[in-house]
């Protein structure tokens, strides 16, 4: 028991009792966890953040860097020639469709004047490359080396020279996060390549999709092709994004189980095409007048009886 | 001989700006992109953990909730994600910090790793809870390469604070 006037020498004072200094960090930090996930609010924070910490990001990249750089070095000219030989192989291949591609636009583009439609704008592609996966485990993403320096926007489709990728979540000044399409936050709008049937397609993780909500008897099968259908205004229609590899009808459920695996190279690394954003689709129609009779939730729906 | 309570070996006092020194090292470790290869250690977490067992009047929860910030920047997961599970850690590892100062580095290493997987569930718990995917059973394998690494590092860390080992007969310690 200390004497009145004669204070505890200072080397006892330690501040707060450690359970205290634990509840106020705990809850400190539960309240940021809220905060992001539930409202992302902190963005700004962790923006100031990345930015400050930029410099120290790209020196720790040196190893990596330099560890490809090495591996390139030592691949041999083999190796290069029948990739160069593919290459010039496939160009050709391709070089029939560029050309009618050109014709094509063109016509198309005289037949939306002549049908007074509005004309789409050229949607322009910025290459980036893709430089290592976030340290993350539980999402699925990876850092592109181009920002909002570059003209970069979050929710920018990013493609490979298959298919689509995945979005761009997150813009930092120099570089992006982009979030990949097996990702289980990710959805998109497909429809099937053969009939035109529309529906969502999500991650499902380790590096599989899932589309969802397609009843059990839809018409689908193993081997059918996935496009974009543009129905979100993000991405273009037409896109290639998966294949079906499973179907599975089980009568007890009310949906199909179909697995997807993505025709892009989503876990491989390289680089990538960052689309510009899509002009803004029109307004959704007004549909006040329908909305006012549905019953509001929490009630019960009650039948009119006539 | 060990560094441990149990020796008769007497540290130097230990230097603040070595401790931040080698904090910040295991952040800028961190940082390195390894992506999704398993059995990485999380640098930051171990050098805590060590200080916290070590000095647990300089280093404690403020250190890891800051050092956490960083990580959750860093490596592109939700804020507050590393913060909640590096406190957690620091408060675990400070409060065995004189216990485990007793036994040998092999068993001192036995006590870090249930605090280092600890951190690991707590980070699980908070991703799976808002919908994060399961990383794999892998993932866990860094927290082992971690407990590895504690006798190679105690030595590390502490070499600053080791004094030459001169016998004098007049002075017992």
């Amino acid at each position: 028991m200390s004497v009145a006037g004669h204070a505890p020498p200072p080397f006892f004072k330690r501040g707060p009792a450690p359970l205290v200094r634990l509840a106020f960090f705990v809850s400190l930090s539960l309240f940021l966890l809220i905060a992001d996930l539930r409202f992302h609010t902190l963005e700004w924070a962790r923006l100031v953040v990345a930015t400050v910490a930029w410099p120290l990001q790209r020196i720790t990249w040196l190893p990596i860097d330099a560890a490809g750089d090495a591996g390139t070095y030592l691949s041999r000219q083999a190796t290069l020639l029948r990739e160069n030989e593919e290459l010039r192989r496939r160009q050709l291949g391709t070089a029939n469709l560029l050309l009618r591609q050109q014709h094509l636009e063109q016509e198309n583009k005289r037949l939306r004047a002549l049908l007074d439609m509005r004309a789409r704008l050229p949607v322009e592609g910025r290459i980036a490359e893709i430089l290592y996966a976030a340290r993350d485990p539980f999402s699925r993403r990876v850092i592109i080396d181009k920002g909002s320096q570059h003209g970069i926007a979050a929710g920018q489709a990013v493609v490979d020279d298959i298919g689509i990728i995945g979005q761009v979540a997150r813009v930092f000044p120099l570089t992006a996060e982009v979030l990949l399409l097996t990702d289980k936050d990710q959805a998109i709008p497909v429809e099937v390549q053969r009939n035109g049937l529309r529906a969502v397609l999500a991650g499902a993780g380790e590096g599989m999709m899932e589309l969802r909500f397609l009843a059990a008897n839809a018409e689908i099968q193993v081997g059918d092709v996935l496009v974009t259908s543009g129905l979100d205004g993000v991405y273009l229609p037409g896109l290639p994004v998966a294949r079906v590899v499973k179907v599975d009808r089980d009568s007890s459920h009310s949906f199909a189980r179909i697995t997807c695996v993505p025709l892009a190279g989503v876990e491989r690394h390289g680089l990538a095409l960052v689309l510009g954003s899509r002009t803004e689709l029109p307004a959704q129609p007004d549909d006040a007048p329908a909305t006012a009779e549905q019953p509001t939730r929490g009630k019960r729906v009650k039948k009119k009886v006539r | 001989m060990q560094p441990t309570h149990a020796s008769r070996r007497i540290l130097l006092p230990v230097r603040n700006w070595f401790i931040v020194l080698t904090l910040f090292l295991a952040l800028v470790l961190n940082l390195v992109p390894f992506g999704r290869f398993p059995g990485i250690p999380d640098w930051v977490a171990l050098v805590l953990a060590f200080w916290c067992v070590h000095q647990p009047l300089k280093v404690g929860m403020a250190a890891g909730f800051v050092l956490g910030l960083a990580m959750d920047v860093a490596g592109a997961s939700v804020m507050g994600q590393h913060a909640l599970a590096y406190v957690l850690l620091a408060f675990a590892a400070a409060g065995w910090s004189r216990r485990v100062l007793w036994f040998p580095l092999s068993q001192q290493a036995l006590h870090v790793l249930p605090m280092l997987l600890g951190m690991q569930v707590v980070m699980l718990v908070t991703r799976m809870v808002s919908g994060g995917e399961f990383p794999g059973v892998l993932w866990f394998l860094s927290s082992f390469t971690a407990t590895l690494l504690w006798h190679p590092l105690t030595y590390l860390l502490l070499m600053p604070q080791f004094r030459p080992e001169d016998k004098d007969v007049h002075r017992p310690i």
